[in-house]
C-alpha cells in the first residue's frame, strides 16, 4: 500500500501549477485533498511521474457572494473542503443543497481534507457533490495554459472518472446561482453511512402554492457510469401539478436512457428501484405532499 | 529524489528529507517513530491512524508527509500533559471506552475534532463524528460515553467557557 515513485511539487500560484502540468501532461496530475487520489496511488489504480500538489495555492481556497438579488451567485474555489461547504453560513442560507450533499460525503476526516474541486475533478460516477452540482446547474472555471474557459455543469462529466477539463488544466472556481425560491434536497441511499451513494438524487425544484412545478432540476449519481440530469424526469414535472400519480409516472423514467449499472452494491434492478424511490423521496423531502 | 519538510507534531519541529511518497503515518511511525498512530485498514476506511492536521481530525494514512509540509500534526502521544491522561483519554478511561485499543488513539483524536466543534455533543452527533473509526470489540456505547463524558469534563474544567455559558447554552 505504497504509491509507485513520482516526483511531487509544490506550486504557490495557480499559474505555476499550470505551467507544470502543461509541461508534463498525461505524466502528471494535480493534488487537491487527495482522499481519492491518494487511494488510487497507494493501491496503484493509477500512476504518475509528477504529482502536482495545489495546497499550497491560498487563491483556491474561498466562499463568496458575487452580486446581490435573484440573479446573484456564489463562488467556491476549487480547494474549498467540504467540511467547509458543510459549515458555511453563506451557503446554509443561500444554496442549502452544497453545504446538505457536502456533509453526507464520506466521514468527518474525508470531509476535512476532501475538496469541492477535487471531487468534481475525480468525477467518480458515486460521488455526491456532482449530483448537487448539476442540480444546481453550476459553472465550473477551468484555467490552462491559454486562460480560463468557463464550462456548464452538464458538459462536465463525460463518463466514468472523465471529465471536460484537459490534463493541463485545473478546475478552480465553481459558480453556483442563487435560488430563493427554490427547495433543495440531497438524498442518498448508501449500506453505511460513509459510503459511496448507490444512488443519489439531487434535487431543486421552485412549485407554486398550488404544487404546480415551475422548474426543476435533478442531478443524479452513482446510478451509471457518470453523473447525470434527469431530463426525461424533470421534462413530466416541468409545468404539471405535483400529484402522486405524476410524481410516479416521472420516477419512472428517472433511468431513461441510462445504462444502469450492477455491482455488489446493488443489481441493476434494485438500482433502478432505488433511483425512482429516492426521487419521488426527494420531492416529497421538498414539501410537495404526495 | 528526496524532499525536504518541517513539520511540527505534538509541538516540536522537526525537519527530514522525505520520499515524496512516504504516507504520513509511515513518518510518524518509521521517521519519528511515533508508534502511537496506528495503521489499521490502509485504505481510509477504519481510522485508525487519525491524527489532528491544524487540529482537525484527519487520516494520516490518506495522505503523503509532504502534504504535511509546515503543519501541525497531533498524535496520540501529545494529549497526555506531565503524564496525565487528557480529559477525553480520562473519560474513555473510566466509561471503558477500549478494549483491545486498536481503535483507541483515532477514536481520542476524533473525539478532539468533535469536542473543539461541538463542546456538548448529543449521543447522534457522536455516532455521527466516529463513522470514520471502525471498533471491532467495544460495539461503539461506550465509546459514546467515554466522549460525553469527555465533554463533560473540559465543560467544568472551564467553567468561563463560551459553551457553557448561560447565554450560548439557551441558543443551543
Amino acid at each position: 500500500m505504497i504509491p509507485s515513485k513520482f516526483e511531487y511539487f509544490a506550486p504557490a500560484s495557480l499559474a505555476e501549477a499550470v505551467s507544470l502540468l502543461s509541461k508534463y501532461q498525461e505524466e502528471a496530475k494535480p493534488l487537491a485533498g487527495g482522499q481519492s487520489l491518494i487511494s488510487l496511488l497507494k493501491l496503484r489504480l493509477a500512476s504518475l511521474k509528477y504529482l502536482v500538489d495545489l495546497a499550497g495555492i491560498a487563491e483556491l481556497n474561498y466562499i463568496r457572494e458575487e452580486g446581490a438579488g435573484p440573479s446573484g451567485t456564489i463562488s467556491i474555489g476549487a480547494l474549498t473542503t467540504y467540511a467547509q461547504i458543510k459549515e458555511s453560513k453563506l451557503l446554509q442560507s443561500k444554496c442549502p443543497l452544497l453545504p446538505q450533499t457536502a456533509s453526507v460525503v464520506g466521514d468527518v476526516q474525508v470531509r476535512n481534507r476532501g475538496t469541492l474541486g477535487g471531487s468534481l475533478a475525480h468525477a467518480d460516477p458515486a460521488g455526491d457533490m456532482p449530483a448537487a452540482i448539476l442540480a444546481l446547474k453550476a459553472e465550473l472555471k477551468a484555467v490552462g495554459p491559454q486562460g480560463e474557459r468557463w464550462i456548464q455543469a452538464d458538459d462536465f462529466f463525460l463518463g466514468m472518472m472523465e471529465t471536460a477539463l484537459s490534463p493541463d488544466e485545473i478546475l478552480s472556481e465553481i459558480r453556483v446561482p442563487v435560488l430563493p425560491d427554490h427547495k433543495m434536497i440531497y438524498r442518498k441511499a448508501a449500506r453505511r453511512p460513509s459510503d459511496f451513494a448507490m444512488v443519489g438524487i439531487a434535487l431543486c425544484l421552485k412549485a407554486r402554492d398550488d404544487q404546480t412545478c415551475e422548474e426543476i432540476s435533478i442531478g443524479v449519481t452513482g446510478v451509471t457510469d457518470k453523473p447525470y440530469r434527469a431530463e426525461e424526469t424533470e421534462k413530466r414535472l416541468r409545468g404539471k401539478k405535483l400529484e402522486p400519480k405524476i410524481i410516479e409516472e416521472a420516477a419512472s423514467a428517472i433511468t431513461e436512457g441510462v445504462d444502469v449499472m450492477e455491482n455488489m452494491h446493488a443489481s441493476q434492478d434494485f438500482r433502478s428501484h432505488l433511483a425512482r424511490v429516492y426521487v419521488s423521496r426527494a420531492i416529497a423531502a421538498a414539501g410537495i405532499r404526495s | 529524489m528526496k524532499v525536504p519538510v518541517e513539520i511540527t507534531v505534538n509541538g516540536t519541529r522537526h525537519r527530514s528529507e522525505v520520499e515524496p511518497r512516504l504516507l504520513l503515518v509511515h513518518y510518524l511511525r518509521d521517521v519519528l517513530d511515533l508508534t502511537g498512530t496506528h495503521v489499521g485498514c490502509e485504505t481510509g476506511l477504519c481510522g485508525a491512524c487519525t491524527i489532528l492536521l491544524d487540529g482537525e481530525a484527519v487520516k494520516s494514512c490518506m495522505m503523503l508527509a509532504v502534504q504535511a509540509n509546515v503543519r501541525a500534526v497531533e498524535t496520540v502521544e501529545g494529549l497526555s500533559v506531565e503524564g496525565e491522561l487528557d480529559a477525553v483519554q480520562r473519560g474513555f478511561w473510566e466509561e471503558h471506552g477500549l478494549q483491545c485499543g486498536f481503535c483507541t488513539p483515532g477514536m481520542l483524536l476524533s473525539a478532539h475534532d468533535l469536542l473543539r466543534r461541538s463542546p456538548q455533543p448529543t449521543e447522534e452527533e457522536i455516532q455521527r463524528a466516529i463513522h470514520g473509526n471502525l471498533c471491532r470489540c467495544t460495539g461503539y456505547q461506550t465509546i459514546v460515553k467515554a466522549i460525553q463524558n469527555a465533554g463533560d469534563k473540559m465543560r467544568a474544567g472551564k467553567p468561563s467557557a463560551a459553551s457553557s455559558s448561560p447565554s450560548t447554552r439557551g441558543r443551543r
